[in-house]
Protein backbone atom coordinates (compact mmCIF):
# COMPACT_ATOMS: atom_id res chain seq x y z
CA UNK A 1 0.00 0.00 0.00
CA UNK A 2 1.41 3.19 -0.43
CA UNK A 3 3.33 4.49 2.09
CA UNK A 4 3.70 8.49 2.12
CA UNK A 5 6.84 8.64 3.05
CA UNK A 6 8.63 5.93 0.76
CA UNK A 7 6.55 7.06 -1.78
CA UNK A 8 8.02 10.71 -1.74
CA UNK A 9 10.90 9.34 -3.57
CA UNK A 10 9.99 7.99 -6.50
CA UNK A 11 6.99 9.95 -8.41
CA UNK A 12 5.43 8.65 -11.05
CA UNK A 13 4.22 11.49 -12.80
CA UNK A 14 5.62 14.65 -12.58
CA UNK A 15 4.56 18.29 -13.53
CA UNK A 16 6.72 20.98 -13.34
CA UNK A 17 5.09 24.65 -14.15
CA UNK A 18 2.84 23.17 -16.77
CA UNK A 19 -0.16 25.05 -18.10
CA UNK A 20 -2.33 25.64 -21.03
CA UNK A 21 -2.98 28.43 -23.34
CA UNK A 22 -5.66 28.27 -25.86
CA UNK A 23 -5.03 30.56 -28.97
CA UNK A 24 -8.93 32.00 -30.22
CA UNK A 25 -9.55 34.77 -32.50
CA UNK A 26 -10.72 36.57 -29.40
CA UNK A 27 -6.66 36.71 -28.16
CA UNK A 28 -5.27 33.91 -25.96
CA UNK A 29 -7.16 32.42 -23.36
CA UNK A 30 -5.81 30.71 -20.09
CA UNK A 31 -7.55 27.21 -19.72
CA UNK A 32 -4.78 26.60 -17.25
CA UNK A 33 -2.41 28.44 -14.84
CA UNK A 34 1.70 26.95 -14.75
CA UNK A 35 1.00 24.48 -12.12
CA UNK A 36 3.38 21.94 -10.54
CA UNK A 37 2.38 18.26 -9.23
CA UNK A 38 3.77 14.94 -8.39
CA UNK A 39 1.95 11.60 -8.18
CA UNK A 40 3.84 8.81 -6.41
CA UNK A 41 4.18 5.69 -7.52
CA UNK A 42 0.96 3.55 -6.38
CA UNK A 43 -0.79 6.72 -4.92
CA UNK A 44 -4.68 7.14 -6.01
CA UNK A 45 -4.90 10.81 -6.89
CA UNK A 46 -8.08 12.18 -7.19
CA UNK A 47 -8.54 15.87 -9.46
CA UNK A 48 -11.46 17.53 -8.37
CA UNK A 49 -13.06 20.61 -9.45
CA UNK A 50 -16.00 22.10 -11.31
CA UNK A 51 -16.06 22.62 -15.00
CA UNK A 52 -14.00 24.60 -16.34
CA UNK A 53 -11.39 24.22 -13.55
CA UNK A 54 -8.99 22.43 -16.31
CA UNK A 55 -9.02 18.63 -14.69
CA UNK A 56 -9.43 17.40 -17.90
CA UNK A 57 -6.84 19.36 -19.83
CA UNK A 58 -4.47 18.07 -16.89
CA UNK A 59 -5.22 14.45 -17.22
CA UNK A 60 -5.35 15.09 -21.20
CA UNK A 61 -1.41 16.42 -20.87
CA UNK A 62 -0.18 13.29 -18.53
CA UNK A 63 -2.08 11.53 -21.18
CA UNK A 64 -0.05 12.86 -24.01
CA UNK A 65 -3.23 13.56 -26.07
CA UNK A 66 -2.57 17.52 -25.22
CA UNK A 67 0.38 19.38 -25.85
CA UNK A 68 1.51 21.93 -23.24
CA UNK A 69 1.94 25.42 -23.49
CA UNK A 70 4.66 25.78 -21.11
CA UNK A 71 6.42 23.18 -18.48
CA UNK A 72 7.06 19.70 -18.13
CA UNK A 73 5.79 16.48 -18.02
CA UNK A 74 7.68 13.30 -16.72
CA UNK A 75 6.33 10.02 -16.61
CA UNK A 76 8.26 7.36 -14.42
CA UNK A 77 10.48 9.97 -15.18
CA UNK A 78 10.85 10.13 -18.89
CA UNK A 79 10.02 13.82 -20.60
CA UNK A 80 6.71 12.68 -22.60
CA UNK A 81 7.02 15.64 -24.70
CA UNK A 82 10.49 15.62 -26.16
CA UNK A 83 11.05 18.66 -28.94
CA UNK A 84 7.17 18.67 -29.63
CA UNK A 85 6.70 14.89 -30.25
CA UNK A 86 5.26 12.52 -27.62
CA UNK A 87 7.61 9.98 -26.33
CA UNK A 88 6.07 6.80 -27.29
CA UNK A 89 8.37 4.85 -24.37
CA UNK A 90 6.53 7.03 -22.31
CA UNK A 91 3.31 6.96 -23.52
CA UNK A 92 2.99 2.96 -23.03
CA UNK A 93 3.23 3.24 -19.11
CA UNK A 94 -0.44 4.99 -19.68
CA UNK A 95 -3.61 3.71 -19.05
CA UNK A 96 -6.89 5.80 -19.87
CA UNK A 97 -10.42 5.25 -19.25
CA UNK A 98 -12.49 8.38 -20.67
CA UNK A 99 -15.91 9.15 -19.79
CA UNK A 100 -17.38 7.63 -22.29
CA UNK A 101 -16.54 4.10 -22.63
CA UNK A 102 -15.43 4.50 -26.39
CA UNK A 103 -15.22 1.03 -27.14
CA UNK A 104 -15.58 0.24 -30.42
CA UNK A 105 -18.80 -0.93 -31.34
CA UNK A 106 -17.84 -3.41 -34.52
CA UNK A 107 -15.66 -5.15 -31.99
CA UNK A 108 -16.75 -7.96 -29.64
CA UNK A 109 -16.05 -7.05 -26.15
CA UNK A 110 -13.12 -9.45 -25.90
CA UNK A 111 -11.53 -7.56 -28.78
CA UNK A 112 -12.40 -4.62 -27.80
CA UNK A 113 -9.83 -5.44 -24.46
CA UNK A 114 -7.14 -6.93 -26.51
CA UNK A 115 -7.21 -3.84 -28.82
CA UNK A 116 -3.91 -2.74 -27.11
CA UNK A 117 -2.00 -5.91 -27.79
CA UNK A 118 -3.38 -6.61 -31.24
CA UNK A 119 -2.10 -3.27 -31.79
CA UNK A 120 1.77 -3.96 -30.32
CA UNK A 121 0.52 -7.52 -32.67
CA UNK A 122 -0.17 -10.26 -30.06
CA UNK A 123 -0.47 -13.98 -31.07
CA UNK A 124 -4.83 -13.94 -31.33
CA UNK A 125 -4.27 -16.61 -28.34
CA UNK A 126 -2.50 -14.26 -26.38
CA UNK A 127 -5.04 -11.91 -27.00
CA UNK A 128 -8.10 -13.89 -26.04
CA UNK A 129 -6.17 -15.25 -22.46
CA UNK A 130 -5.76 -12.04 -21.55
CA UNK A 131 -9.00 -10.53 -22.14
CA UNK A 132 -10.40 -13.71 -20.71
CA UNK A 133 -7.98 -12.94 -17.36
CA UNK A 134 -9.39 -9.30 -17.56
CA UNK A 135 -13.24 -9.98 -17.62
CA UNK A 136 -12.56 -11.83 -14.83
CA UNK A 137 -11.05 -9.19 -12.63
CA UNK A 138 -13.57 -6.73 -13.85
CA UNK A 139 -16.37 -9.17 -13.17
CA UNK A 140 -17.73 -9.70 -17.25
CA UNK A 141 -16.56 -12.94 -17.77
CA UNK A 142 -19.64 -14.41 -19.73
CA UNK A 143 -19.83 -11.55 -21.76
CA UNK A 144 -16.40 -11.84 -24.00
CA UNK A 145 -18.71 -12.75 -26.94
CA UNK A 146 -21.43 -9.79 -26.91
CA UNK A 147 -21.27 -6.35 -28.48
CA UNK A 148 -20.51 -3.21 -26.71
CA UNK A 149 -24.41 -2.02 -27.20
CA UNK A 150 -25.50 -5.08 -25.55
CA UNK A 151 -24.19 -3.77 -22.48
CA UNK A 152 -25.48 -1.80 -19.74
CA UNK A 153 -23.33 1.51 -19.11
CA UNK A 154 -21.56 0.26 -15.84
CA UNK A 155 -20.45 -2.19 -17.75
CA UNK A 156 -19.15 -0.86 -20.52
CA UNK A 157 -16.69 1.51 -18.34
CA UNK A 158 -15.64 -2.26 -16.62
CA UNK A 159 -14.79 -3.42 -20.78
CA UNK A 160 -13.23 0.15 -20.90
CA UNK A 161 -10.99 -0.28 -17.87
CA UNK A 162 -9.81 -3.75 -19.10
CA UNK A 163 -8.93 -2.51 -21.99
CA UNK A 164 -6.80 0.06 -20.55
CA UNK A 165 -5.18 -2.43 -18.13
CA UNK A 166 -4.68 -5.21 -21.12
CA UNK A 167 -0.88 -4.39 -21.88
CA UNK A 168 -0.47 -3.99 -17.99
CA UNK A 169 0.81 -0.28 -17.61
CA UNK A 170 1.97 1.55 -14.27
CA UNK A 171 -0.34 3.79 -14.71
CA UNK A 172 -4.34 4.38 -15.26
CA UNK A 173 -5.91 8.02 -15.94
CA UNK A 174 -9.35 7.95 -15.59
CA UNK A 175 -11.69 10.66 -17.07
CA UNK A 176 -14.95 10.94 -14.99
CA UNK A 177 -15.21 7.38 -15.92
CA UNK A 178 -18.45 6.17 -13.45
CA UNK A 179 -19.61 10.01 -14.53
CA UNK A 180 -22.60 8.69 -16.65
CA UNK A 181 -23.77 5.96 -14.47
CA UNK A 182 -26.61 5.86 -11.22
CA UNK A 183 -25.89 6.70 -7.57
CA UNK A 184 -26.02 2.87 -7.35
CA UNK A 185 -23.49 1.08 -9.97
CA UNK A 186 -21.53 4.42 -9.44
CA UNK A 187 -20.64 3.26 -5.72
CA UNK A 188 -20.47 -0.67 -6.92
CA UNK A 189 -17.41 0.61 -9.55
CA UNK A 190 -16.08 2.43 -6.84
CA UNK A 191 -15.14 -0.49 -4.84
CA UNK A 192 -14.69 -2.56 -8.10
CA UNK A 193 -12.12 0.04 -9.16
CA UNK A 194 -10.31 0.15 -5.46
CA UNK A 195 -10.17 -4.10 -5.64
CA UNK A 196 -8.28 -3.63 -9.17
CA UNK A 197 -6.10 -0.56 -7.91
CA UNK A 198 -4.98 -2.71 -4.82
CA UNK A 199 -5.33 -6.19 -7.26
CA UNK A 200 -2.13 -4.53 -9.61
CA UNK A 201 -0.89 -1.58 -7.75
CA UNK A 202 -0.93 0.58 -10.25
CA UNK A 203 -0.83 4.49 -9.82
CA UNK A 204 -4.02 6.01 -10.59
CA UNK A 205 -5.05 9.55 -11.42
CA UNK A 206 -9.10 10.06 -10.96
CA UNK A 207 -10.79 13.43 -12.85
CA UNK A 208 -14.23 13.45 -10.70
CA UNK A 209 -17.12 16.42 -9.96
CA UNK A 210 -18.09 14.25 -7.30
CA UNK A 211 -16.65 15.07 -3.64
CA UNK A 212 -17.92 12.18 -1.53
CA UNK A 213 -16.84 10.20 -4.65
CA UNK A 214 -12.97 12.14 -4.83
CA UNK A 215 -13.14 11.10 -0.83
CA UNK A 216 -13.79 7.79 -0.74
CA UNK A 217 -11.37 6.83 -3.67
CA UNK A 218 -8.42 9.08 -3.36
CA UNK A 219 -4.89 8.51 -1.11
CA UNK A 220 -4.85 12.58 -1.91
CA UNK A 221 -7.37 14.94 -3.43
CA UNK A 222 -6.48 17.61 -5.64
CA UNK A 223 -8.98 20.51 -5.87
CA UNK A 224 -9.39 22.78 -8.69
CA UNK A 225 -10.61 26.35 -8.92
CA UNK A 226 -11.49 27.36 -12.48
CA UNK A 227 -10.90 30.25 -15.14
CA UNK A 228 -7.99 29.69 -15.64
CA UNK A 229 -7.48 26.90 -13.63
CA UNK A 230 -4.99 26.48 -10.82
CA UNK A 231 -4.86 24.23 -7.52
CA UNK A 232 -7.17 25.79 -4.81
CA UNK A 233 -5.74 22.62 -1.83
CA UNK A 234 -4.60 19.32 -1.71
CA UNK A 235 -6.02 17.66 0.93
CA UNK A 236 -4.89 14.26 2.26
CA UNK A 237 -7.68 11.21 2.99
CA UNK A 238 -6.48 8.88 6.12
CA UNK A 239 -8.64 6.35 6.05
CA UNK A 240 -7.49 2.50 5.60
CA UNK A 241 -7.60 0.32 2.58
CA UNK A 242 -9.56 -1.24 1.67
CA UNK A 243 -12.16 0.84 2.27
CA UNK A 244 -15.57 -0.16 2.23
CA UNK A 245 -18.57 2.06 1.34
CA UNK A 246 -19.82 2.66 5.51
CA UNK A 247 -16.81 4.88 5.83
CA UNK A 248 -19.02 7.78 4.23
CA UNK A 249 -20.74 7.68 7.90
CA UNK A 250 -17.71 8.47 9.85
CA UNK A 251 -17.40 11.90 11.04
CA UNK A 252 -14.09 12.22 9.83
CA UNK A 253 -15.01 11.32 6.08
CA UNK A 254 -17.85 13.54 6.37
CA UNK A 255 -15.90 16.40 7.78
CA UNK A 256 -13.58 16.37 4.94
CA UNK A 257 -16.67 16.42 2.53
CA UNK A 258 -18.11 19.29 4.56
CA UNK A 259 -14.49 21.51 4.21
CA UNK A 260 -14.16 20.84 0.16
CA UNK A 261 -17.92 21.72 -0.56
CA UNK A 262 -16.74 24.86 1.57
CA UNK A 263 -13.67 25.15 -0.68
CA UNK A 264 -15.63 24.96 -3.50
CA UNK A 265 -18.68 27.13 -2.82
CA UNK A 266 -15.92 30.00 -1.94
CA UNK A 267 -14.52 29.68 -5.30
CA UNK B 1 -48.54 -2.10 -28.46
CA UNK B 2 -49.27 -6.14 -29.44
CA UNK B 3 -48.51 -6.96 -33.28
CA UNK B 4 -50.06 -10.31 -34.79
CA UNK B 5 -47.08 -12.82 -35.43
CA UNK B 6 -47.61 -12.12 -39.21
CA UNK B 7 -45.89 -9.13 -40.38
CA UNK B 8 -49.05 -6.65 -40.98
CA UNK B 9 -47.06 -5.94 -44.78
CA UNK B 10 -47.62 -9.94 -45.34
CA UNK B 11 -51.43 -8.71 -45.82
CA UNK B 12 -51.27 -5.07 -46.79
CA UNK B 13 -48.96 -5.32 -49.41
CA UNK B 14 -51.26 -7.93 -51.64
CA UNK B 15 -54.39 -6.11 -50.85
CA UNK B 16 -52.51 -2.83 -52.27
CA UNK B 17 -51.42 -4.91 -55.00
CA UNK B 18 -54.73 -6.16 -55.73
CA UNK B 19 -56.71 -2.94 -55.05
CA UNK B 20 -54.38 -1.09 -57.47
CA UNK B 21 -54.96 -3.71 -60.74
CA UNK B 22 -58.77 -3.70 -60.14
CA UNK B 23 -58.96 0.01 -59.90
CA UNK B 24 -56.33 0.08 -63.38
CA UNK B 25 -58.90 -2.23 -65.20
CA UNK B 26 -61.69 -0.35 -64.27
CA UNK B 27 -59.94 3.00 -65.94
CA UNK B 28 -59.72 0.96 -68.96
CA UNK B 29 -62.97 -0.53 -69.55
CA UNK B 30 -65.00 2.54 -68.28
CA UNK B 31 -62.90 5.01 -70.01
CA UNK B 32 -62.43 3.27 -72.87
CA UNK B 33 -58.86 3.26 -73.02
CA UNK B 34 -56.68 2.27 -76.38
CA UNK B 35 -55.18 -0.83 -75.38
CA UNK B 36 -51.68 0.96 -77.32
CA UNK B 37 -51.78 3.66 -74.69
CA UNK B 38 -52.57 1.47 -71.33
CA UNK B 39 -53.49 -2.27 -71.89
CA UNK B 40 -55.83 -3.96 -69.24
CA UNK B 41 -53.96 -5.78 -66.35
CA UNK B 42 -54.72 -9.43 -68.20
CA UNK B 43 -53.59 -8.16 -71.71
CA UNK B 44 -50.19 -7.01 -69.25
CA UNK B 45 -49.92 -10.93 -67.95
CA UNK B 46 -50.22 -12.34 -71.71
CA UNK B 47 -47.38 -10.00 -72.30
CA UNK B 48 -45.44 -11.44 -69.23
CA UNK B 49 -46.13 -15.30 -70.73
CA UNK B 50 -45.35 -14.39 -73.69
CA UNK B 51 -42.05 -12.48 -72.49
CA UNK B 52 -40.96 -15.84 -70.24
CA UNK B 53 -41.92 -18.25 -73.09
CA UNK B 54 -39.46 -16.18 -75.23
CA UNK B 55 -35.79 -17.51 -74.77
CA UNK B 56 -34.05 -14.38 -75.81
CA UNK B 57 -35.75 -12.58 -72.72
CA UNK B 58 -32.92 -14.76 -70.54
CA UNK B 59 -30.47 -13.45 -72.42
CA UNK B 60 -31.36 -9.75 -72.07
CA UNK B 61 -31.68 -10.42 -68.47
CA UNK B 62 -28.64 -11.93 -68.41
CA UNK B 63 -26.93 -8.92 -70.25
CA UNK B 64 -28.68 -5.75 -67.97
CA UNK B 65 -27.51 -7.71 -64.59
CA UNK B 66 -24.27 -8.10 -66.19
CA UNK B 67 -23.88 -4.83 -66.98
CA UNK B 68 -25.64 -3.09 -64.00
CA UNK B 69 -23.50 -5.62 -61.57
CA UNK B 70 -20.20 -5.00 -63.76
CA UNK B 71 -20.37 -1.04 -63.60
CA UNK B 72 -21.89 -1.66 -59.69
CA UNK B 73 -18.70 -3.22 -59.00
CA UNK B 74 -16.21 -0.54 -60.68
CA UNK B 75 -18.06 2.44 -58.86
CA UNK B 76 -17.58 0.76 -55.30
CA UNK B 77 -13.74 -0.09 -56.01
CA UNK B 78 -13.17 3.57 -56.77
CA UNK B 79 -15.55 4.90 -54.98
CA UNK B 80 -14.81 3.75 -51.88
CA UNK B 81 -10.86 3.89 -52.32
CA UNK B 82 -11.47 7.66 -53.60
CA UNK B 83 -13.53 8.63 -50.69
CA UNK B 84 -11.33 6.68 -48.19
CA UNK B 85 -7.69 8.64 -50.17
CA UNK B 86 -9.24 11.97 -49.68
CA UNK B 87 -10.96 11.58 -46.40
CA UNK B 88 -7.49 10.65 -45.57
CA UNK B 89 -5.63 13.70 -47.12
CA UNK B 90 -7.55 17.02 -46.64
CA UNK B 91 -5.87 19.19 -49.18
CA UNK B 92 -6.45 15.99 -51.83
CA UNK B 93 -10.33 16.55 -51.35
CA UNK B 94 -10.05 20.53 -51.14
CA UNK B 95 -8.09 20.45 -54.52
CA UNK B 96 -9.85 17.47 -56.39
CA UNK B 97 -13.46 18.56 -54.77
CA UNK B 98 -14.36 20.79 -57.79
CA UNK B 99 -13.64 18.26 -60.52
CA UNK B 100 -15.67 16.03 -58.51
CA UNK B 101 -18.40 18.27 -58.26
CA UNK B 102 -18.37 19.33 -62.38
CA UNK B 103 -18.35 15.58 -63.24
CA UNK B 104 -21.81 14.91 -61.58
CA UNK B 105 -23.69 18.05 -62.48
CA UNK B 106 -23.02 17.27 -65.97
CA UNK B 107 -26.20 15.62 -66.52
CA UNK B 108 -24.26 12.43 -67.11
CA UNK B 109 -28.00 11.15 -69.50
CA UNK B 110 -26.50 13.49 -72.06
CA UNK B 111 -22.66 12.08 -72.26
CA UNK B 112 -24.68 8.73 -73.11
CA UNK B 113 -24.01 9.12 -76.88
CA UNK B 114 -20.34 9.73 -75.87
CA UNK B 115 -19.63 6.63 -74.36
CA UNK B 116 -21.31 4.67 -77.10
CA UNK B 117 -18.91 6.31 -79.43
CA UNK B 118 -15.96 5.56 -77.51
CA UNK B 119 -16.64 2.32 -76.10
CA UNK B 120 -19.15 1.01 -78.82
CA UNK B 121 -23.09 -0.25 -78.66
CA UNK B 122 -21.55 -3.20 -76.78
CA UNK B 123 -21.49 -3.90 -73.37
CA UNK B 124 -18.48 -1.97 -71.77
CA UNK B 125 -20.34 1.50 -72.55
CA UNK B 126 -23.69 0.74 -70.52
CA UNK B 127 -21.07 -0.87 -67.94
CA UNK B 128 -19.33 2.35 -67.72
CA UNK B 129 -22.33 4.35 -67.98
CA UNK B 130 -23.05 2.81 -64.99
CA UNK B 131 -20.46 3.07 -62.91
CA UNK B 132 -20.00 6.82 -63.69
CA UNK B 133 -23.41 7.61 -62.06
CA UNK B 134 -23.40 5.05 -59.38
CA UNK B 135 -20.08 6.17 -58.30
CA UNK B 136 -21.16 9.56 -56.74
CA UNK B 137 -23.21 8.12 -53.90
CA UNK B 138 -20.80 5.82 -52.70
CA UNK B 139 -18.13 8.26 -53.35
CA UNK B 140 -19.87 11.22 -50.66
CA UNK B 141 -20.77 8.32 -48.17
CA UNK B 142 -17.40 6.87 -47.64
CA UNK B 143 -15.89 10.30 -47.93
CA UNK B 144 -18.52 11.31 -44.89
CA UNK B 145 -17.77 7.86 -42.83
CA UNK B 146 -14.17 8.77 -42.90
CA UNK B 147 -14.70 11.97 -41.63
CA UNK B 148 -17.40 11.85 -38.74
CA UNK B 149 -15.10 9.38 -36.31
CA UNK B 150 -15.77 9.68 -32.83
CA UNK B 151 -13.35 11.91 -30.92
CA UNK B 152 -12.97 9.47 -28.44
CA UNK B 153 -12.41 6.83 -30.07
CA UNK B 154 -9.65 8.75 -31.71
CA UNK B 155 -8.44 9.28 -28.64
CA UNK B 156 -8.52 5.67 -28.00
CA UNK B 157 -5.88 5.13 -31.14
CA UNK B 158 -4.04 7.97 -30.11
CA UNK B 159 -3.05 6.64 -26.07
CA UNK B 160 -2.41 3.33 -27.83
CA UNK B 161 0.08 4.86 -30.22
CA UNK B 162 -1.18 3.56 -33.09
CA UNK B 163 0.21 3.97 -36.65
CA UNK B 164 -1.71 5.47 -40.08
CA UNK B 165 -2.79 2.06 -40.95
CA UNK B 166 -3.46 0.44 -38.11
CA UNK B 167 -5.95 3.74 -37.30
CA UNK B 168 -8.11 3.38 -41.06
CA UNK B 169 -8.27 -0.47 -40.78
CA UNK B 170 -9.47 -1.04 -37.02
CA UNK B 171 -10.99 2.58 -36.37
CA UNK B 172 -12.10 4.31 -39.68
CA UNK B 173 -13.00 2.11 -41.89
CA UNK B 174 -15.28 -0.16 -39.50
CA UNK B 175 -16.47 2.94 -38.27
CA UNK B 176 -17.50 4.37 -42.04
CA UNK B 177 -19.34 0.93 -43.16
CA UNK B 178 -22.39 1.80 -42.21
CA UNK B 179 -22.52 5.18 -44.20
CA UNK B 180 -20.74 3.53 -47.10
CA UNK B 181 -23.25 0.65 -47.36
CA UNK B 182 -25.96 3.44 -47.69
CA UNK B 183 -24.27 4.68 -50.38
CA UNK B 184 -24.14 1.60 -51.86
CA UNK B 185 -27.24 0.93 -51.51
CA UNK B 186 -28.29 4.62 -53.66
CA UNK B 187 -25.29 3.17 -55.86
CA UNK B 188 -27.27 -0.24 -57.26
CA UNK B 189 -30.17 1.38 -57.58
CA UNK B 190 -28.60 4.51 -60.05
CA UNK B 191 -26.49 1.40 -61.76
CA UNK B 192 -29.18 -0.26 -63.17
CA UNK B 193 -30.87 3.18 -64.27
CA UNK B 194 -27.55 3.51 -66.10
CA UNK B 195 -27.53 0.16 -67.52
CA UNK B 196 -31.05 0.47 -68.59
CA UNK B 197 -30.88 3.96 -70.45
CA UNK B 198 -27.63 3.14 -71.88
CA UNK B 199 -29.53 -0.22 -73.95
CA UNK B 200 -32.20 2.75 -74.44
CA UNK B 201 -29.80 4.94 -76.77
CA UNK B 202 -27.68 2.06 -78.39
CA UNK B 203 -27.01 -1.36 -79.13
CA UNK B 204 -28.84 -4.57 -79.77
CA UNK B 205 -29.37 -6.23 -76.18
CA UNK B 206 -30.67 -5.83 -72.51
CA UNK B 207 -33.65 -5.40 -71.34
CA UNK B 208 -33.37 -1.40 -72.07
CA UNK B 209 -33.01 -2.61 -75.79
CA UNK B 210 -36.22 -4.98 -75.38
CA UNK B 211 -38.09 -1.74 -74.36
CA UNK B 212 -37.72 -0.40 -77.12
CA UNK B 213 -38.00 -3.14 -79.35
CA UNK B 214 -41.22 -4.00 -78.25
CA UNK B 215 -42.61 -0.32 -78.14
CA UNK B 216 -41.25 0.00 -82.05
CA UNK B 217 -43.22 -3.44 -83.09
CA UNK B 218 -46.49 -1.56 -81.12
CA UNK B 219 -46.77 -3.82 -78.29
CA UNK B 220 -47.80 -2.06 -75.77
CA UNK B 221 -48.60 -4.97 -73.46
CA UNK B 222 -44.92 -6.59 -73.51
CA UNK B 223 -43.36 -3.64 -73.08
CA UNK B 224 -44.98 -3.51 -69.62
CA UNK B 225 -43.88 -7.47 -69.36
CA UNK B 226 -40.69 -5.66 -69.72
CA UNK B 227 -40.99 -2.96 -67.46
CA UNK B 228 -42.20 -5.55 -64.77
CA UNK B 229 -39.77 -7.49 -65.78
CA UNK B 230 -37.40 -4.95 -65.38
CA UNK B 231 -38.66 -4.10 -62.09
CA UNK B 232 -37.99 -7.43 -60.29
CA UNK B 233 -34.34 -7.71 -61.25
CA UNK B 234 -34.00 -4.40 -60.12
CA UNK B 235 -35.78 -5.22 -56.33
CA UNK B 236 -33.83 -8.60 -56.43
CA UNK B 237 -30.29 -6.31 -56.49
CA UNK B 238 -31.51 -3.93 -54.30
CA UNK B 239 -32.37 -6.59 -51.84
CA UNK B 240 -29.27 -8.53 -52.20
CA UNK B 241 -27.10 -5.31 -51.66
CA UNK B 242 -29.57 -4.40 -48.08
CA UNK B 243 -29.28 -7.78 -46.77
CA UNK B 244 -25.29 -7.47 -47.38
CA UNK B 245 -25.57 -5.09 -44.36
CA UNK B 246 -26.87 -7.64 -41.94
CA UNK B 247 -23.13 -9.19 -42.31
CA UNK B 248 -21.41 -6.91 -42.55
CA UNK B 249 -22.24 -4.61 -39.74
CA UNK B 250 -24.41 -6.89 -37.42
CA UNK B 251 -23.30 -4.73 -34.78
CA UNK B 252 -24.67 -1.64 -36.01
CA UNK B 253 -28.47 -0.02 -34.78
CA UNK B 254 -29.61 -0.42 -38.22
CA UNK B 255 -29.38 -4.28 -37.90
CA UNK B 256 -30.09 -4.54 -34.28
CA UNK B 257 -33.31 -2.40 -34.54
CA UNK B 258 -34.38 -4.40 -37.09
CA UNK B 259 -33.64 -7.85 -35.42
CA UNK B 260 -35.32 -6.44 -32.12
CA UNK B 261 -38.60 -5.66 -34.47
CA UNK B 262 -38.20 -9.18 -35.50
CA UNK B 263 -38.07 -10.44 -31.62
CA UNK B 264 -40.59 -8.88 -30.98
Amino acid sequence: MPDNADAAATDEIELVGVDKIFKTLDGDVAALDPIDLCVARGEFLVLLGPSGCGKTTILRIIAGLLGPSNGTVKIGGRDLWVRGRRDDKAVQELGIVFQDASLFPWFSVEQNIALPLRLRGASRRAQRDKARELCKLVGITGFEKRWPRELSGGMRQRAAIARALSYDPEILLMDEPFGALDAMTRDQMNLELQRIWLDRGCTIVFVTHSIPEAVFLGDRIVLLSPRPGRINSITDVPFDRSRRMEVQTDPAFQTIVKDLRGRLEAM
Amino acid sequence: MTFPRVPLTWITTPVLIILFLLGWDLYVTWFEISKFILPRPISVFDGLVELFATPSTYRHTWVTTYETVAGFAIATVIGIGLGAVLGKVPWLERTLNPFIIATQVVPKVALIPLFILWFGFGPESKIIVSAVIAFFPILTNTLLGIKSVDFGQRDVMTSLNAGKWQTFVTLEFPSALPAILTGMEVGIVLAIIGAVVGEYLGGSEGLGYLAVATLAAYKVNLLFAVIILLTAVGFVLYIAMVSVRRFVIPWHESVLIERQQVAG
